[in-house]
């Protein structure tokens, strides 16, 4: 298995790397290519040309802007994993990198590439529709920013055009407590389903706040802001969660396919959404 | 054909490539170091395990291309002056492979992990490993050997410390 020929780009500059976009005939973006890769070496995918993005030191850094992180598209899921501003400000995704693939994936994978690739198994996409993170997009005409949810449209589908590139994403900082919760076959497969949280609950134990996102069970990360309304200002404790869980099981629709049926999809959606609220919901030590 | 550089245990090896080469194409094929092996191309096996500027990384998803100018370790580069490495020693003394087939790939993801995590635990080591199949041993003797070559591993650095200490008391 070897991947058929492409004609291959450096550039040393995001300009560059734009300019190839807009006038090479069917280039695509090489980043960390643990997904790429794969599918050129079974012949799923056939580019005609690589731009290859991995020596774009514009796009590596993770800053601290104030209300949000900016984290360039190039940022490997290891940097995410022991970033102390990512512990510290998106708590969340340093969770979910310890779920994603193994060692040798995560130095090499980048937040870009798994958002780009629109997996709807993969972790960060989630999370990107959980905590309202922004795209900023670019191609050699213009710059764009995409809300997370409206970037995901399908099955490995996105609004990037093929002459854009995802430059920094924009996590707005947090100060809720989330859990990610999942059920893989195998540690660090991906998963069946994902549920993920995020509450904020008062001091007279009332919620505050509620977001909740689900991934493989649909086409693109599931979110339904009208149930995470129905959790504000009941009390938080476990039979809302259990309710709410139940709510969300009724209203989903899994997709069936050889790892799953979308019955058993549907009740392991419910199972880990009622332990990821639980868990977000705990009191935290100060 | 690219010009591309690597720097592969310890030796500079300057060649030309196909952009679309795979790294392990490359080790295999042009530099004949055979150990790395490909099992099963699209990631998930962990036989084809090398290190990339000291981070483990899948040389079947990473292009010689965008590996020039790189430090390459193999599982060649792991034994010195004809001395085994102490996690191949450990592998040996606990039986920790049959055929062999994937053991390249299992060394290298230990020799990455114990650098990190020099005293892991058991359960840590099986998260470390989960990366990496094996289709003979059943994997508890391959964490019986990561566990007794953690302990090798500190045993060695602590002689190393007190030797320093006793040269700087001295
Ligand atoms: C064995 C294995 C297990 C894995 N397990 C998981 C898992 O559990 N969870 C998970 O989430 N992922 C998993 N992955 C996938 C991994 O997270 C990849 O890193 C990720 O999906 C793609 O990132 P990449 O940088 O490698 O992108 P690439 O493979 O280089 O690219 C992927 C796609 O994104 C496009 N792209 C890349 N960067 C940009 C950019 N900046 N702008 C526009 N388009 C871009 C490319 O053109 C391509 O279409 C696994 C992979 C393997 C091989
Ligand atoms: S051959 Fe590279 S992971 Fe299996
Ligand atoms: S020893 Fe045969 S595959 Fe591991």
């Amino acid at each position: 298995m070897k991947p058929p020929a492409f004609s291959y780009y450096r550039p040393e500059s995001v300009a560059q790397a734009l300019h190839l976009l807009s006038t090479v005939e069917g280039a695509k973006i090489l980043a960390g290519g643990q997904s790429l890769i794969p599918m050129m070496n079974m012949r799923l995918a056939r580019p005609d040309a690589l731009v290859d993005i991995n020596h774009l030191t514009e796009l590596t850094s993770i800053q601290d802007v104030g209300d949000a992180l900016e984290i360039g598209a190039l940022v490997r899921h290891d940097e995410l994993l022991r970033s102390p501003l990512v512990r510290r400000h998106a708590p969340l995704v340093a969770q979910a990198e310890r779920l994603i693939g193994h060692p040798a994936i995560r130095s090499r994978g980048t937040i870009g590439g798994s958002l780009a690739h629109a997996d709807p198994a993969a972790e960060l996409p989630v999370l990107a529709v959980l905590g309202d993170w922004e795209l900023i997009v670019s191609s050699q005409t213009q710059t764009r920013t995409i809300s997370a949810g409206d970037f995901f449209l399908s099955y490995f589908v996105t609004t990037l055009a093929p002459e854009e590139m995802l430059l920094r994403i924009r996590l707005p900082k947090v100060s809720t407590y989330g859990h990610i919760a999942e059920y893989a076959i195998q540690a660090g497969d991906f998963a069946l389903t994902i549920a993920a949280t995020s509450v904020d609950v008062g001091p007279s134990g009332v919620v505050r706040e509620c977001r909740i996102a689900l991934g493989g069970v649909t086409d693109v990360p599931w979110r339904d802001k009208t149930i995470e309304r129905q959790a504000i200002g009941q009390v938080a404790q476990d039979s809302l969660w259990k309710d709410i869980s139940h709510t969300v099981a009724e209203a989903i629709d899994p997709i069936d396919d050889l790892h799953a049926t979308s019955a058993y999809r549907r009740q392991l959606a419910e199972a880990l959404l009622r332990e990821a609220l639980h868990r977000a919901a705990q009191p935290k030590p100060a | 054909m690219v010009s591309i550089t690597l720097r592969v245990n310890g030796t500079v090896h300057q060649m030309d490539v196909e952009p679309r080469w795979l790294l392990a194409d490359v080790l295999r094929e042009h530099l004949k170091l055979t150990g790395t092996h490909l099992g099963c191309e699209q990631g998930v096996c962990g036989a084809c395990t090398v290190l990339l500027n000291g981070q483990p990384a899948r040389s079947c998803l990473t292009l010689a291309v965008t590996a020039d100018g790189a430090d390459i370790t193999t599982v060649e580069g792991l034994a010195q002056n004809g001395q085994l490495h102490p996690i191949q020693d450990a592998f040996w003394q606990e039986h920790a492979l049959q055929c062999g087939f994937c053991t390249p790939g299992f060394l290298m993801t230990a020799v990455h992990f114990l650098q990190d995590n020099p005293d892991p635990t058991r359960a840590e080591i099986k998260e470390a490993l989960s990366g990496n199949l094996c289709r003979c041993t059943g994997y508890q003797h391959i964490v019986n050997a990561v566990e007794r070559a953690a302990k090798n591993l500190r045993e060695k650095s602590g002689e190393k410390e007190s030797i320093q200490t006793s040269t700087v008391e001295g």
